[in-house]
């Protein structure tokens, strides 16, 4: 259990998507104007990852991995698939991101509508096919491990969209230079920010 | 022939030169970012990956204004991920086999220029309602936009960072010898951040057009 913990915290602080890896850039930067909007994109991220990345991770071990297909028959033990990887894990978030905003809308359309106009943005999103890719090429050796990395990265993600956006509206009535206004200063700003989470890197878990 | 004369017509180099500087995807259309950063600590993988999502631009391009009148409106978002998706695993076959230890170095980050909002921008916004040729020289000319940051930003942070260019010394030995150090934070990803900021204030205070109201 301390192990799982450890792994979600590590997912948080030390290697934050943002922060560390910079992925989720894109929506980062354009969905980070109010605290309320990146509220909704963060919590949609975290939901979406924690379906994706444990079901891309049954799909590398029992469908993907070199002899993962042993399963199936002794027949097929040699069998390297794992260069499929980039297209079954993309479709499978296409397909559960799809599939999350139709069982949404259905089920719960408060919750549609807060998160509505994010959801197909995420299928786009780098932090959720980086959180498939990193759980493949650091080998999680069981399902909760993965489950708890995407949680911490979906958190971390969530974390870091949020304080960006508290800070862009505070920053709205400081005076910028005109050329850095908007985009630039952004870029800086979250530049400051990752220094300081790099404090963080001297924690080892 | 009618075709031939216009390869080159004034609006095609229009489209080319737009995202070198007006339309820049990283630093005007706010594209791309997520690669943009991390492989830019040595100038080599920067120009890989540069390479690559020129070369994954430009045949997606091409290849969804080919099918743009027969794909259904509501499934593009998964056709386009499937095209992108294969190119992809062809250009990272190819870099394992020819370039190994860039590879390692960029490790998911090639996988992940599937998910480069240039490319989805790019079909989206212009290889969906234009002719194969023209998409083509978009998608190319959109991925020598990112080329040229990515560059700029690697060599920055290579020269700096450990004195050195393409992996060769170039800051001569006497400097160190007279009190000269690396600066070790532009190794570290937050500068990379910060490069790009400082990049997108020097091209909008040169070109004022762009300036945030």
């Amino acid at each position: 259990m301390e192990h799982l913990f450890n792994i979600f915290i590590k997912s948080i602080f030390i290697e934050n998507m943002i922060f560390a890896f910079f992925l989720g850039m894109c929506s980062y930067l354009a969905v980070s104007k109010t605290v309320k909007t990146s509220m909704g994109l963060g919590i949609a991220v975290i939901f979406v990852l924690i379906i994706t990345a444990p079901l891309n991770y049954l799909l590398n071990t029992y469908v993907l991995k070199e002899g993962a297909l042993a399963w199936l028959d002794t027949a097929y033990a040699e069998i390297d698939l794992s260069y499929l990887s980039f297209i079954v894990f993309i479709a499978t978030i296409a397909a559960m991101v799809q599939l999350v905003e139709m069982i949404v809308e259905k089920f719960s359309p408060s919750l549609y509508n807060a998160l509505g106009i994010f959801l197909p943005l995420i299928a786009v999103n780098c932090a959720i096919l980086g959180t498939s890719l990193f759980m493949q090429e650091r080998n999680y050796s069981s399902i909760a491990e993965v489950i708890a990395f995407a949680l911490g990265s979906g958190v971390g993600w969530w974390l870091a969209i949020v304080s960006l956006a508290a800070i862009r509206e505070k920053m709205r009535y400081s005076d910028v230079p005109k050329p850095l206004k908007g985009l630039g200063i952004t870029f800086i700003l979250t530049g400051l920010m990752a220094i300081a989470f790099m404090s963080f890197m001297g924690i080892h878990l | 022939m009618e075709n031939k004369e216009s390869i080159f017509s004034p609006k095609i180099i229009k489209t080319f030169l737009g995202p070198l500087n007006q339309n820049n995807p990283i630093s005007v259309q706010v594209l791309g970012i997520c690669s943009a950063l991390a492989v830019t600590v040595q100038l080599k993988p920067a120009l890989v990956m540069a390479l690559s999502v020129t070369i994954v631009t430009g045949f997606a391009s091409l290849i969804i204004s080919l099918l743009r009148n027969t794909i259904p409106s509501r499934i593009r978002i998964i056709v386009q991920l499937v095209v992108i998706a294969t190119l992809v695993i062809i250009v990272d076959q190819l870099l394992k086999a020819y370039v190994y230890d860039v590879s390692k170095k960029l490790s998911v980050f090639v996988g992940l220029i599937i998910t480069n909002c240039i490319i989805m921008g790019r079909l989206e916004a212009f290889a969906l309602g234009n002719k194969p040729w023209p998409s083509f020289v978009d998608g190319i000319a959109n991925g020598f936009g990112y080329g040229i940051i990515l560059v700029i930003v690697g060599f920055v942070r290579e020269l700096f960072g450990s004195g050195k260019i393409m992996g060769l010394s170039v800051i001569p030995q006497s400097f160190y010898q007279m009190g000269y150090e690396n600066n070790g934070l532009m190794i570290l990803p937050p500068m990379a951040l910060i490069i790009i900021g400082i990049v997108i204030w020097i091209h909008r205070s040169w070109n004022k057009s762009l300036i945030e109201k």
